[in-house]
């Protein structure tokens, strides 16, 4: 009982909170829907026991894709209301495309529902939940035997992600005087300083 | 009891959210960006509940690795606003046609 009053109370706020990121007018207000929208979802998760995709849903995406959202809204010096201006014009087409899409969707399940497709099961060697291997332990097991080489090709997309984001916005300032590693490893000791025997009663020549 | 037509019920209607926000914000590429992670978020939560319900794990690994695109993607598309707004200065995308492909 108490599941199924957590699940609409999650249910009904993710769904309102998206509709505040598509719908609102600034896009402050937009990303901390986001966060709200994210916050529920990983909720629901919890609430079928998958705990690890949860959890990661509040580090990665309110950690790191809203905070970089909100960083990237606040830093551009954008006027809002100007791109607002197409908002009334695409109503219509995109609300029908919401009204056809939607049913449809609803209809396949409505299908499921009505027993005209089954579920099925998993074939023999997968992986299974079971209530005694606690979700994280389990997800990791499969996650560092079975799908060790997806891992490391997630991680790979990731740091191809990191420098080409670095790349895209890197710029070279000029007035900063910036590390040069290889003229300074090359510089020898002969090239920057010199012997010199100082007569005695003389200035030294600099 | 929970099932899973109300887990896939939610997340069809994220789903057509996302799709929603791109058709309305057209002009506004932050919007956009958002509209696709909810997209995503919906994909997310299919793969989750189809995962606990059937029993098998495969599905919670692969919602791990949509999750990673997903940040990629977020990163990459947010880097590609920061140098579009450099050069125009603004970030209206309905008129990206300086290349004229």
């Amino acid at each position: 009982m108490i599941q199924l009053v957590s699940f609409y109370i999650f249910a009904s706020i993710v769904i309102a909170s998206a509709a505040m990121v598509i719908f609102a007018r600034n896009p402050v207000h937009s990303v901390l829907w986001l966060i709200v929208a994210f916050f529920n979802a990983a909720g629901l998760m919890v609430l079928i026991g998958a705990e690890f995709i949860a959890m990661l849903l509040v580090i990665v995406y309110v950690g790191a894709v809203a905070v970089l959202f909100l960083f990237v809204v606040m830093m551009l010096d954008i006027d809002f209301a100007e791109l607002r201006a197409g908002f009334v014009k695409n109503v219509p087409l995109g609300l029908l495309l919401a009204v056809v899409l939607a049913p449809e969707l609803v209809l396949g399940i409505g299908a499921y529902q009505a027993g005209a497709v089954t579920l099925g099961t998993p074939e023999a060697g997968a992986a299974t939940v079971s209530a005694a291997v606690p979700n994280i332990e389990a997800i990791g097991g499969l996650l560092y035997s079975k799908y060790v080489f997806m891992f490391e090709t997630a991680g790979l997309i990731l740091l191809v992600a990191m420098v080409g984001a670095i790349v895209l916005t890197h710029r070279k300032s000029h007035g900063t005087r910036g590390q040069s590693i290889s003229s300074q490893v090359q510089r020898r000791p002969e090239d920057a300083t010199r012997n010199v025997n100082q007569p005695v009663g003389q200035g030294i020549e600099l | 009891m929970i099932g899973i037509e109300h887990y896939l019920v939610v997340s069809s209607i994220l789903f057509v959210m996302g799709v929603l926000g791109i058709f309305l914000n057209r002009k506004n590429v932050i919007i956009i960006l958002m509209a696709i992670e909810l997209i995503l978020l919906a994909v997310n939560i299919n793969l989750v509940a189809f995962s606990v319900f059937l029993g098998d794990l495969t599905g919670q690994i692969f919602a791990m690795f949509v999750l990673t695109v997903a940040a990629g993607e977020a990163a990459i598309g947010l880097a590609i606003l920061v140098i579009y707004f450099r050069g125009r200065g603004t970030i209206a995308v309905d008129d990206v046609n300086r290349m004229k492909g």
